[in-house]
Protein backbone atom coordinates (compact mmCIF):
# COMPACT_ATOMS: atom_id res chain seq x y z
CA UNK A 1 0.00 0.00 0.00
CA UNK A 2 1.14 3.36 -0.70
CA UNK A 3 2.32 5.44 2.07
CA UNK A 4 1.41 8.87 0.15
CA UNK A 5 -1.98 9.90 -1.07
CA UNK A 6 -0.39 10.57 -4.46
CA UNK A 7 1.94 8.52 -7.05
CA UNK A 8 3.39 10.02 -9.97
CA UNK A 9 2.96 6.46 -11.52
CA UNK A 10 -0.57 6.42 -11.21
CA UNK A 11 -1.28 9.11 -13.88
CA UNK A 12 0.14 6.18 -16.33
CA UNK A 13 -3.00 4.32 -15.30
CA UNK A 14 -5.47 6.96 -15.58
CA UNK A 15 -7.34 4.96 -18.02
CA UNK A 16 -8.01 1.96 -15.71
CA UNK A 17 -10.71 3.56 -14.36
CA UNK A 18 -13.13 2.61 -17.57
CA UNK A 19 -12.66 -1.12 -15.68
CA UNK A 20 -14.80 -0.59 -12.97
CA UNK A 21 -17.68 1.53 -15.17
CA UNK A 22 -16.91 1.06 -18.80
CA UNK A 23 -19.46 3.01 -20.48
CA UNK A 24 -19.24 6.13 -17.95
CA UNK A 25 -15.48 5.73 -18.27
CA UNK A 26 -15.05 5.58 -22.54
CA UNK A 27 -17.71 8.50 -22.61
CA UNK A 28 -15.74 10.60 -20.48
CA UNK A 29 -12.20 10.04 -21.85
CA UNK A 30 -14.41 10.17 -25.43
CA UNK A 31 -15.50 14.05 -24.57
CA UNK A 32 -12.24 14.41 -22.69
CA UNK A 33 -10.34 13.79 -26.13
CA UNK A 34 -12.77 16.01 -28.10
CA UNK A 35 -12.26 19.11 -25.87
CA UNK A 36 -8.62 19.31 -26.25
CA UNK A 37 -8.94 18.75 -30.39
CA UNK A 38 -8.25 22.06 -32.18
CA UNK A 39 -11.22 23.91 -32.34
CA UNK A 40 -12.26 27.68 -32.35
CA UNK A 41 -9.38 27.95 -30.14
CA UNK A 42 -6.19 25.93 -30.44
CA UNK A 43 -4.42 23.12 -29.26
CA UNK A 44 -1.72 25.26 -27.62
CA UNK A 45 -4.28 27.61 -25.86
CA UNK A 46 -6.22 24.80 -24.62
CA UNK A 47 -3.04 23.54 -23.27
CA UNK A 48 -2.00 26.91 -21.56
CA UNK A 49 -6.20 26.85 -20.00
CA UNK A 50 -5.83 23.57 -18.61
CA UNK A 51 -2.55 24.18 -17.07
CA UNK A 52 -3.72 27.20 -15.12
CA UNK A 53 -6.81 25.18 -14.36
CA UNK A 54 -4.79 22.28 -13.13
CA UNK A 55 -3.31 24.90 -10.80
CA UNK A 56 -6.39 26.42 -9.23
CA UNK A 57 -7.83 22.83 -8.87
CA UNK A 58 -4.06 22.36 -7.31
CA UNK A 59 -4.42 18.59 -9.05
CA UNK A 60 -0.42 17.16 -9.19
CA UNK A 61 -1.28 14.68 -11.76
CA UNK A 62 -2.77 17.43 -14.31
CA UNK A 63 0.26 19.59 -13.28
CA UNK A 64 2.52 17.10 -14.64
CA UNK A 65 0.73 16.49 -17.72
CA UNK A 66 0.18 19.53 -18.77
CA UNK A 67 3.07 21.03 -18.24
CA UNK A 68 5.07 18.71 -20.31
CA UNK A 69 2.02 19.03 -22.71
CA UNK A 70 2.72 22.47 -22.77
CA UNK A 71 6.66 21.80 -23.60
CA UNK A 72 5.40 19.15 -26.57
CA UNK A 73 3.29 22.00 -27.98
CA UNK A 74 6.65 24.74 -27.70
CA UNK A 75 5.05 26.99 -24.61
CA UNK A 76 7.63 28.40 -22.97
CA UNK A 77 7.97 28.96 -19.38
CA UNK A 78 7.22 32.57 -19.62
CA UNK A 79 3.84 31.44 -20.90
CA UNK A 80 3.29 29.02 -18.57
CA UNK A 81 3.83 31.15 -15.24
CA UNK A 82 1.82 33.88 -16.96
CA UNK A 83 -1.30 31.48 -17.47
CA UNK A 84 -0.96 30.43 -13.71
CA UNK A 85 -1.01 34.47 -12.68
CA UNK A 86 -4.40 34.49 -14.68
CA UNK A 87 -5.50 31.30 -12.19
CA UNK A 88 -4.14 32.66 -9.52
CA UNK A 89 -5.59 36.43 -10.03
CA UNK A 90 -9.11 34.27 -10.75
CA UNK A 91 -8.89 32.34 -7.56
CA UNK A 92 -7.57 35.50 -5.24
CA UNK A 93 -10.26 37.85 -7.17
CA UNK A 94 -13.19 35.07 -6.12
CA UNK A 95 -11.96 34.83 -2.27
CA UNK A 96 -12.13 39.06 -2.71
CA UNK A 97 -14.98 39.62 -4.21
CA UNK A 98 -16.93 38.41 -1.25
CA UNK A 99 -15.44 40.51 0.76
CA UNK A 100 -18.66 42.92 -0.64
CA UNK A 101 -20.58 40.22 1.02
CA UNK A 102 -19.01 40.69 4.66
CA UNK A 103 -18.93 44.57 3.72
CA UNK A 104 -22.85 44.65 3.28
CA UNK A 105 -23.71 42.25 6.39
CA UNK A 106 -21.35 44.53 8.50
CA UNK A 107 -23.17 47.60 7.15
CA UNK A 108 -26.76 45.93 7.64
CA UNK A 109 -26.18 44.15 10.76
CA UNK A 110 -23.88 47.25 12.54
CA UNK A 111 -25.00 50.25 10.87
CA UNK B 1 20.85 29.68 -17.47
CA UNK B 2 22.46 28.83 -20.38
CA UNK B 3 25.80 27.02 -20.38
CA UNK B 4 28.95 26.88 -22.11
CA UNK B 5 29.04 23.58 -23.51
CA UNK B 6 32.44 21.62 -24.40
CA UNK B 7 33.16 18.23 -24.25
CA UNK B 8 31.78 14.89 -25.86
CA UNK B 9 30.75 11.81 -23.47
CA UNK B 10 33.93 10.26 -25.68
CA UNK B 11 36.03 13.21 -24.27
CA UNK B 12 34.66 12.96 -20.78
CA UNK B 13 35.29 9.34 -20.23
CA UNK B 14 31.80 8.87 -19.65
CA UNK B 15 30.74 4.89 -19.42
CA UNK B 16 27.94 6.73 -21.63
CA UNK B 17 30.62 6.69 -24.62
CA UNK B 18 30.23 3.10 -25.04
CA UNK B 19 27.83 1.98 -27.20
CA UNK B 20 27.26 -1.37 -25.57
CA UNK B 21 26.85 0.23 -22.12
CA UNK B 22 24.16 2.20 -24.36
CA UNK B 23 22.73 -1.42 -25.05
CA UNK B 24 22.72 -2.87 -22.10
CA UNK B 25 20.74 0.06 -20.35
CA UNK B 26 18.16 -0.10 -23.59
CA UNK B 27 17.82 -3.95 -22.59
CA UNK B 28 17.81 -3.92 -18.77
CA UNK B 29 15.38 -2.72 -15.93
CA UNK B 30 11.72 -1.84 -17.42
CA UNK B 31 12.34 -4.23 -20.09
CA UNK B 32 14.18 -7.30 -18.86
CA UNK B 33 11.55 -7.11 -16.17
CA UNK B 34 8.92 -7.15 -18.52
CA UNK B 35 7.05 -3.86 -16.86
CA UNK B 36 7.20 -2.55 -21.02
CA UNK B 37 7.55 -4.68 -23.76
CA UNK B 38 11.01 -5.19 -26.09
CA UNK B 39 10.41 -3.15 -29.16
CA UNK B 40 11.05 -6.43 -30.65
CA UNK B 41 7.75 -7.77 -28.95
CA UNK B 42 6.18 -4.87 -29.52
CA UNK B 43 6.25 -5.26 -33.48
CA UNK B 44 5.27 -8.86 -33.24
CA UNK B 45 2.01 -7.96 -31.89
CA UNK B 46 1.08 -6.65 -35.44
CA UNK B 47 3.12 -9.05 -37.23
CA UNK B 48 6.05 -6.83 -38.40
CA UNK B 49 8.90 -8.93 -36.73
CA UNK B 50 11.09 -9.07 -38.61
CA UNK B 51 11.50 -5.54 -39.84
CA UNK B 52 12.92 -5.73 -43.59
CA UNK B 53 14.58 -2.86 -45.27
CA UNK B 54 12.61 -2.34 -48.55
CA UNK B 55 14.14 -0.95 -51.75
CA UNK B 56 17.18 1.92 -51.65
CA UNK B 57 15.81 5.39 -51.88
CA UNK B 58 18.29 7.71 -49.01
CA UNK B 59 21.59 7.44 -48.45
CA UNK B 60 22.79 8.78 -45.59
CA UNK B 61 26.86 9.69 -45.69
CA UNK B 62 28.00 10.77 -42.00
CA UNK B 63 31.02 12.34 -42.76
CA UNK B 64 33.02 12.62 -39.55
CA UNK B 65 31.95 12.88 -36.07
CA UNK B 66 33.12 16.39 -35.65
CA UNK B 67 31.22 19.18 -34.43
CA UNK B 68 31.55 23.00 -33.89
CA UNK B 69 28.75 22.42 -31.42
CA UNK B 70 28.50 20.07 -28.33
CA UNK B 71 24.54 19.95 -27.65
CA UNK B 72 22.88 18.17 -24.95
CA UNK B 73 20.47 16.15 -26.92
CA UNK B 74 22.93 15.10 -29.81
CA UNK B 75 23.11 11.26 -30.41
CA UNK B 76 26.41 11.03 -32.68
CA UNK B 77 28.20 12.68 -29.13
CA UNK B 78 29.84 14.70 -31.72
CA UNK B 79 31.66 17.57 -30.91
CA UNK B 80 35.19 19.73 -31.51
CA UNK B 81 37.23 17.11 -29.59
CA UNK B 82 35.68 14.12 -32.08
CA UNK B 83 38.44 13.84 -34.76
CA UNK B 84 36.55 10.73 -36.34
CA UNK B 85 36.43 12.32 -39.86
CA UNK B 86 35.32 10.66 -43.59
CA UNK B 87 38.84 10.46 -45.89
CA UNK B 88 38.81 11.39 -49.76
CA UNK B 89 39.56 8.14 -50.20
CA UNK B 90 35.95 6.55 -48.52
CA UNK B 91 33.94 9.40 -50.21
CA UNK B 92 35.19 8.04 -53.91
CA UNK B 93 33.76 4.82 -52.63
CA UNK B 94 31.25 6.69 -51.69
CA UNK B 95 30.05 8.28 -55.40
CA UNK B 96 30.81 5.29 -56.59
CA UNK B 97 27.97 3.79 -55.36
CA UNK B 98 25.92 6.77 -55.45
CA UNK B 99 26.14 7.22 -59.62
CA UNK B 100 24.97 2.76 -59.66
CA UNK B 101 22.45 3.23 -57.08
CA UNK B 102 18.94 3.25 -57.26
CA UNK B 103 18.78 5.92 -54.28
CA UNK B 104 17.21 9.47 -55.56
CA UNK B 105 18.12 11.50 -52.37
CA UNK B 106 21.52 11.55 -50.84
CA UNK B 107 21.86 13.10 -47.60
CA UNK B 108 25.29 13.90 -45.71
CA UNK B 109 25.44 14.53 -41.71
CA UNK B 110 27.51 15.12 -39.36
CA UNK B 111 28.99 16.52 -36.92
CA UNK B 112 29.08 19.58 -38.76
CA UNK B 113 29.47 17.97 -42.38
CA UNK B 114 31.69 21.18 -43.55
CA UNK B 115 33.97 20.91 -41.21
CA UNK B 116 35.41 17.44 -43.02
CA UNK B 117 38.04 19.29 -45.11
CA UNK B 118 37.10 17.23 -48.25
CA UNK B 119 33.52 18.39 -47.79
CA UNK B 120 33.44 20.61 -50.71
CA UNK B 121 35.41 18.71 -53.22
CA UNK B 122 32.59 15.71 -51.83
CA UNK B 123 29.52 18.04 -53.01
CA UNK B 124 30.91 19.17 -56.12
CA UNK B 125 31.65 15.46 -57.23
CA UNK B 126 28.23 14.66 -55.80
CA UNK B 127 26.22 17.37 -57.59
CA UNK B 128 27.63 16.36 -61.05
CA UNK B 129 25.91 12.69 -60.45
CA UNK B 130 22.46 14.60 -60.70
CA UNK B 131 20.97 12.76 -57.40
CA UNK B 132 17.26 14.07 -57.40
CA UNK B 133 17.20 15.07 -53.70
CA UNK B 134 20.88 16.45 -52.14
CA UNK B 135 20.72 17.05 -48.62
CA UNK B 136 23.29 18.79 -46.61
CA UNK B 137 22.23 18.72 -42.96
CA UNK B 138 23.72 21.84 -41.24
CA UNK B 139 23.98 23.02 -37.69
CA UNK B 140 23.78 26.91 -38.73
CA UNK B 141 25.84 28.38 -36.72
CA UNK B 142 28.92 26.92 -38.61
CA UNK B 143 28.49 29.42 -41.45
CA UNK B 144 28.90 31.86 -38.66
CA UNK B 145 31.85 30.13 -36.69
CA UNK B 146 34.91 31.17 -39.00
CA UNK B 147 35.51 33.42 -42.06
CA UNK B 148 36.00 30.00 -44.10
CA UNK B 149 32.38 29.40 -43.40
CA UNK B 150 31.33 32.30 -44.64
CA UNK B 151 30.24 32.14 -48.20
CA UNK B 152 28.69 28.41 -47.09
CA UNK B 153 25.01 30.19 -48.68
CA UNK B 154 26.27 30.66 -52.06
CA UNK B 155 28.42 27.61 -51.99
CA UNK B 156 25.19 25.40 -51.22
CA UNK B 157 23.46 27.71 -53.93
CA UNK B 158 25.52 27.18 -56.88
CA UNK B 159 25.51 22.97 -56.11
CA UNK B 160 21.61 23.14 -55.35
CA UNK B 161 21.98 21.66 -52.20
CA UNK B 162 18.58 20.92 -49.82
CA UNK B 163 19.81 22.67 -46.50
CA UNK B 164 18.37 21.28 -43.18
CA UNK B 165 19.06 22.82 -40.14
CA UNK B 166 18.44 21.90 -36.44
CA UNK B 167 16.15 24.50 -34.95
CA UNK B 168 15.16 23.58 -31.42
CA UNK B 169 12.82 26.89 -30.96
CA UNK B 170 11.81 29.93 -32.09
CA UNK B 171 12.97 31.86 -28.56
CA UNK B 172 16.56 32.47 -27.61
CA UNK B 173 16.12 30.88 -24.32
CA UNK B 174 15.24 27.37 -25.29
CA UNK B 175 17.43 27.19 -28.57
CA UNK B 176 20.37 28.28 -26.01
CA UNK B 177 19.46 25.70 -23.27
CA UNK B 178 19.98 22.89 -25.58
CA UNK B 179 22.82 24.46 -28.42
CA UNK B 180 24.98 26.31 -25.71
CA UNK B 181 25.09 29.71 -25.74
CA UNK B 182 25.20 31.96 -28.63
CA UNK B 183 24.09 29.69 -30.92
CA UNK B 184 20.61 31.34 -31.56
CA UNK B 185 21.78 34.50 -32.16
CA UNK B 186 24.21 33.10 -34.72
CA UNK B 187 21.87 30.56 -36.06
CA UNK B 188 19.42 33.82 -36.97
CA UNK B 189 21.76 35.52 -38.51
CA UNK B 190 22.67 32.46 -40.91
CA UNK B 191 18.96 31.89 -41.93
CA UNK B 192 18.95 35.60 -42.81
CA UNK B 193 21.92 34.87 -45.01
CA UNK B 194 20.49 31.72 -46.68
CA UNK B 195 17.18 33.59 -46.95
CA UNK B 196 19.77 36.68 -48.83
CA UNK B 197 20.34 34.05 -51.22
CA UNK B 198 17.24 32.64 -51.82
CA UNK B 199 16.70 29.98 -49.49
CA UNK B 200 13.73 29.02 -48.01
CA UNK B 201 11.55 31.67 -49.37
CA UNK B 202 8.37 30.99 -50.93
CA UNK B 203 8.25 29.15 -54.15
CA UNK B 204 11.94 29.40 -54.04
CA UNK B 205 13.71 25.89 -55.55
CA UNK B 206 16.36 26.36 -53.13
CA UNK B 207 15.42 24.58 -50.47
CA UNK B 208 15.41 25.38 -46.90
CA UNK B 209 13.73 23.17 -44.35
CA UNK B 210 13.77 23.14 -40.25
CA UNK B 211 14.40 20.56 -37.76
CA UNK B 212 12.58 20.38 -34.66
CA UNK B 213 13.38 18.33 -31.55
CA UNK B 214 12.46 18.76 -28.32
CA UNK B 215 15.34 20.37 -25.89
CA UNK B 216 13.99 17.99 -22.65
CA UNK B 217 12.37 14.62 -21.59
CA UNK B 218 9.05 15.00 -23.80
CA UNK B 219 8.59 14.28 -26.97
CA UNK B 220 7.27 16.59 -30.39
CA UNK B 221 4.22 18.16 -30.40
CA UNK B 222 2.24 17.87 -33.80
CA UNK B 223 4.19 18.60 -36.55
CA UNK B 224 2.33 20.90 -38.89
CA UNK B 225 0.78 23.20 -35.30
CA UNK B 226 4.72 23.32 -34.53
CA UNK B 227 5.73 24.75 -38.51
CA UNK B 228 2.47 27.19 -38.29
CA UNK B 229 3.87 28.90 -34.86
CA UNK B 230 7.59 28.94 -35.98
CA UNK B 231 6.68 30.60 -39.23
CA UNK B 232 5.28 33.07 -37.50
CA UNK B 233 7.42 33.55 -34.80
CA UNK B 234 10.31 33.98 -37.26
CA UNK B 235 8.83 35.93 -39.47
CA UNK B 236 7.93 38.84 -36.76
CA UNK B 237 10.67 38.75 -34.91
CA UNK B 238 13.35 38.46 -37.77
CA UNK B 239 11.61 38.25 -41.27
CA UNK B 240 12.80 34.58 -41.76
CA UNK B 241 11.42 32.45 -44.52
CA UNK B 242 11.86 28.31 -44.30
CA UNK B 243 9.74 25.94 -46.16
CA UNK B 244 9.15 22.85 -43.82
CA UNK B 245 9.80 21.80 -40.27
CA UNK B 246 10.83 18.25 -39.35
CA UNK B 247 9.81 17.13 -36.21
CA UNK B 248 11.80 14.89 -34.84
CA UNK B 249 11.54 12.44 -31.21
CA UNK B 250 14.90 12.48 -29.42
CA UNK B 251 16.18 8.74 -29.43
CA UNK B 252 17.37 7.27 -26.14
CA UNK B 253 20.91 7.05 -26.96
CA UNK B 254 24.04 9.10 -26.72
CA UNK B 255 24.17 12.07 -25.09
CA UNK B 256 20.51 12.36 -24.58
CA UNK B 257 20.19 9.11 -22.73
CA UNK B 258 23.10 10.61 -20.33
CA UNK B 259 20.70 13.37 -19.37
CA UNK B 260 17.38 11.23 -19.19
CA UNK B 261 19.44 9.01 -16.64
CA UNK B 262 21.11 12.10 -15.10
CA UNK B 263 17.89 14.07 -14.78
CA UNK B 264 16.33 10.62 -13.26
CA UNK B 265 13.61 10.77 -16.56
CA UNK B 266 14.41 7.62 -18.25
CA UNK B 267 11.91 5.37 -17.51
CA UNK B 268 8.83 8.03 -17.89
CA UNK B 269 11.09 8.66 -21.48
CA UNK B 270 10.77 5.28 -22.16
CA UNK B 271 6.92 4.98 -21.36
CA UNK B 272 6.18 7.72 -23.26
CA UNK B 273 7.77 6.51 -26.17
CA UNK B 274 6.20 2.61 -25.77
CA UNK B 275 2.68 4.91 -25.32
CA UNK B 276 2.96 6.00 -28.10
CA UNK B 277 3.73 3.20 -30.00
CA UNK B 278 1.85 4.20 -33.72
CA UNK B 279 2.15 0.37 -35.93
CA UNK B 280 1.22 2.28 -38.58
CA UNK B 281 4.69 4.33 -38.39
CA UNK B 282 6.30 1.12 -38.49
CA UNK B 283 5.34 0.76 -42.04
CA UNK B 284 7.24 3.49 -43.14
CA UNK B 285 10.16 3.60 -40.44
CA UNK B 286 13.09 5.26 -42.56
CA UNK B 287 15.76 2.28 -42.09
CA UNK B 288 13.40 0.24 -44.24
CA UNK B 289 14.29 2.81 -47.33
CA UNK B 290 17.70 4.30 -45.75
CA UNK B 291 21.28 3.31 -45.60
CA UNK B 292 23.64 5.15 -43.27
CA UNK B 293 26.79 5.17 -44.08
CA UNK B 294 29.79 5.96 -41.25
CA UNK B 295 33.07 8.02 -41.95
CA UNK B 296 35.25 5.32 -42.18
CA UNK B 297 33.02 3.54 -44.82
CA UNK B 298 30.31 0.94 -42.50
CA UNK B 299 27.11 0.53 -43.36
CA UNK B 300 23.91 0.72 -40.89
CA UNK B 301 20.27 0.63 -41.32
CA UNK B 302 20.36 4.22 -39.84
CA UNK B 303 22.74 7.22 -37.93
CA UNK B 304 21.44 6.20 -34.65
CA UNK B 305 22.42 2.03 -35.19
CA UNK B 306 25.64 3.59 -36.25
CA UNK B 307 26.07 5.53 -32.99
CA UNK B 308 25.21 2.39 -31.20
CA UNK B 309 27.73 0.67 -33.92
CA UNK B 310 25.22 -1.93 -34.59
CA UNK B 311 26.23 -2.73 -38.32
CA UNK B 312 23.51 -3.93 -41.27
CA UNK B 313 22.66 -7.45 -41.11
CA UNK B 314 24.08 -8.13 -44.49
CA UNK B 315 27.17 -9.93 -45.67
CA UNK B 316 27.48 -6.14 -47.94
CA UNK B 317 28.84 -4.60 -44.81
CA UNK B 318 31.06 -1.76 -46.18
CA UNK B 319 31.07 0.78 -49.08
CA UNK B 320 34.24 -0.94 -50.81
CA UNK B 321 31.71 -4.05 -51.05
CA UNK B 322 28.10 -2.28 -51.47
CA UNK B 323 25.66 -4.68 -53.37
CA UNK B 324 22.09 -3.04 -53.20
CA UNK B 325 20.95 -6.66 -53.97
CA UNK B 326 22.26 -8.28 -50.81
CA UNK B 327 21.03 -5.27 -48.94
CA UNK B 328 17.38 -4.78 -50.20
CA UNK B 329 15.45 -7.64 -47.71
CA UNK B 330 17.73 -7.55 -44.83
CA UNK B 331 16.21 -7.70 -41.60
CA UNK B 332 17.16 -4.43 -39.91
CA UNK B 333 18.88 -4.30 -36.47
CA UNK B 334 16.72 -3.03 -33.84
CA UNK B 335 16.57 -2.70 -30.03
CA UNK B 336 14.52 -0.32 -27.61
CA UNK B 337 15.68 3.22 -28.96
CA UNK B 338 13.41 2.14 -32.16
CA UNK B 339 10.54 3.14 -30.29
CA UNK B 340 11.91 6.65 -31.02
CA UNK B 341 10.83 6.10 -34.31
CA UNK B 342 7.58 4.85 -33.99
CA UNK B 343 5.77 6.89 -31.49
CA UNK B 344 2.86 9.01 -32.09
CA UNK B 345 3.12 10.21 -35.84
CA UNK B 346 6.27 8.38 -36.21
CA UNK B 347 9.82 10.03 -36.54
CA UNK B 348 12.46 10.18 -38.95
CA UNK B 349 15.33 12.50 -40.59
CA UNK B 350 12.67 13.76 -42.59
CA UNK B 351 10.13 14.28 -40.14
CA UNK B 352 6.65 12.16 -39.11
CA UNK B 353 6.05 9.36 -41.34
CA UNK B 354 2.30 8.42 -39.95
Amino acid sequence: MSKTYYDPADLRKFGNITEWNEELGNKFFEYYGKVFEEGALTAREKSLIALAVAHTEQCPYCIDAYTKDGLQKGVTKEEMMEAIHVGAAIKSGATLVHGVQMMNKVNKLDG
Amino acid sequence: MTKVKTQSLQKKGSDLAQSNRQLEILSNGIFKSGELPTFKDKISETSQFPLKAKKLEILQINVGYMCNQVCDHCHVDAGPDRKEIMTRETMRQCLDVIKNSGAHTLDLTGGAPEMNPDFRWFVEEAAKVGIKDFIVRSNLTIIRANKKYYDLPEFFKKHNVHVVSSMPHWTKGKTDKQRGDGVFAKSIKALQELNAVGYGMPGSALKLDLVYNPSGAFLPGDQAAMEKDFKKALMEDFGIEFHNLFAITNLPIARFLDFLIASENYEDYMYQLVEAYNPSAVTNVMCTNTLSISWDGYLFDCDFNQMLELPVNSKSKHISKFNEELLEGRNIVISQHCYGCTAGAGSSCQGVVA
